[in-house]
């Protein structure tokens, strides 16, 4: 059975409040993707749309969206898996290329969130969490983040600080993209004014720094068959290796608050399809919804050991000068979570990494990056390992 | 209750309910009682706590109910100052699990204790009360 390659990507940019409709948003990033692939409609012959529901009135978003792409009448499913819905599309995209029905598969993640209020949106990701025994007490997904952080600081000796310091990083590298909602400096000192917006408390220890933006958006990645990708595409970039891992939703079912055992266990089979361990990823993306999530993506993943994770921000080792450069594009915290849109958006990343695309945050010829794309609370998981060769 | 009355005791439970119907509706009488109840499979012993209708090891429904006594230790919480729709008055308050051993229990802890007191590692018990507004729920309190 042959390889699987992702041959073009595009991505909307990200913003507050998107002045159109969800099949307008989903064209954004498809006219790019297409454009970067350099091919047609007629060359695609499935699609798998992601997206969250309950954040916008369309039942069943697939069909509306293909119609407005003139995808019509090549096959299209949807998924969703919470925030993690488009990397779980582009596991769907790779399954059904693997089992030979399909040779190219566009997978488009869209998200509008901004039809509701903030708090609305905090109601309805909060029922994305145990709504029979958990939401009746008030959750929220900063609130289970934070308990969390609050568990690996107790163990670990970690600070408010360490996470500011993600926070710190995402915003210098925020400040290059020009698709993130959020490109303004955030420094130390802002987190030290609990009257502010960056520094002001949320769910303790998190504030609102450690906190990324809802945001409405778009991605889309095109995946072919090896021969098709050779035949269309100049610069394929391979999928490696491709993991996911699923764990109880209700807190009270977990054995333990200072990591997600099912991002651990989506690592270790994605290392294990691809044939290489942490140390050969050059770049990642990794789902920082919160600071502590990329803390806890440092070790989940293996570059650091449990509880090592804070010496990795404090010492440099994830800017992009250092050993592993994590989440270059700003992440989630600078460019938004537009919760369907933002795996596609982290491969697209990666995909411009590999192929020598990613213009100032380009790493120098990295041969392996890795993409942490993250599900609700730590619900479900999805690591995927992508290569030049 | 006439039989053909929907049995939707659970819109009792916490705050805010978003569940009205379970089969293990008899949690919430329980509740009302003062106890706070999880339950064992008959057959293989495991316990739950939230309790639950089925036991996915044994498959079969034989559930016995058991209350939830003595303590549990404090295995994190986070207290909110942003809340979700519905729960802005009841600001700030704070949620947490604590560790039973056999099972864990996620609520909220007694807003009587400050804060500051609050400790991972600590011994507290769940008692049984009701909300501000006379809804059934349950707070962690210190052993």
């Amino acid at each position: 059975m042959g390889k699987v390659a992702i041959i073009g990507v595009g991505q909307s940019n990200f913003v507050r409040k998107y002045p159109g409709s969800i099949r307008e948003l989903s064209y954004e990033a498809y006219r790019e993707a297409m454009a970067h692939a350099e091919i047609t409609n007629e060359d695609i012959d499935a699609t798998v749309v992601c997206s969250a529901p309950e954040y916008d009135r369309q039942r069943s978003p697939a069909g509306v969206i293909m119609e407005y792409l003139g995808l019509n009448p090549q096959p299209t499913l949807y998924t969703e898996s919470l925030c993690s819905s488009s990397s779980t599309g582009l596991r769907l995209g790779y399954s059904l290329i693997k089992s030979g029905l399909h040779d190219v598969v566009l997978v488009l993640g869209f998200q509008i969130m901004s039809q509701i209020s903030s708090a609305e949106t905090q109601e309805r990701m909060g029922r994305g969490a145990d709504i029979q025994w958990e939401a009746p007490f008030g959750t929220m997904m900063p609130a289970y983040y934070a308990m969390h952080a609050q568990a690996h600081m107790a163990k670990y000796g970690t600070t408010q600080e360490d996470l500011a310091l993600i926070r710190v990083k995402a915003a210098t590298y925020g400040q290059l993209n020009e698709k993130a909602v959020y490109r303004k400096p955030v420094t130390l000192e802002m987190f030290n004014d609990p009257a502010g917006f960056i520094g002001g408390p949320v769910a303790s220890p998190l504030r609102g720094g450690d906190c990324c933006a809802n945001a409405d958006g778009s991605s889309c990645v095109i995946l072919a068959s090896e021969e098709r990708a050779k035949t269309l595409c100049k610069k394929p970039v391979w999928i490696k290796g491709i993991g996911a891992a699923s764990a109880p939703v209700n807190l009270a079912a977990r054995d333990r608050f200072t990591g997600f055992v099912c991002a651990e266990m989506a690592a270790s089979r994605a290392y294990k399809m691809a044939g290489i361990t942490a140390k050969h990823i050059d770049v990642a993306e990794v789902h920082d919804c919160f600071t502590i999530a990329e803390l806890f993506a440092y070790e989940g993943l293996g570059f650091a050991r449990p509880g090592g994770g804070p010496e990795l921000i404090r010492s440099k080792e994830v800017y992009k000068e250092g050993s592993i450069p994590v989440n270059l594009d700003g992440g989630l915290l600078s460019k938004g979570h537009p919760i369907g849109a933002t795996g596609g958006s982290q491969i697209r990343t990666i995909v411009l990494q590999l192929r020598g695309e990613a213009g100032a945050i380009q790493v120098k010829e990295p041969t392996f990056g890795l993409v942490h794309n993250m599900g609700g609370v730590g619900i479900y998981a999805n690591i995927t390992i992508l290569g030049r060769e | 209750m006439a039989k053909e009355q929907i049995d939707d005791r659970f819109k009792r439970f916490g705050s805010v309910s978003f569940v009205s119907i379970s089969r293990v509706n008899d949690f919430i009488d329980y509740l009302d009682s003062g106890k706070l109840m999880g339950n064992r499979c008959t057959q293989c012993g495991r316990s739950f706590f939230p309790p639950r209708a089925d036991c996915f090891q044994c498959r079969t429904n034989a559930m016995e109910w058991f209350e939830v006594e003595n303590t549990g230790e404090l295995a994190t919480f986070t207290t909110l100052t942003y809340a979700p729709a519905g729960f802005e008055k009841e600001l700030p308050y704070t949620i947490a699990v604590l560790d039973y051993g056999d099972f864990k229990v996620f609520g909220r802890t007694d807003p009587a204790i400050p804060v500051e007191e609050l400790r991972v590692g600590m011994r507290m018990k769940s008692v049984v009360t009701k909300t501000s507004e006379g809804r059934l729920t349950y707070v962690f309190q210190k052993a």
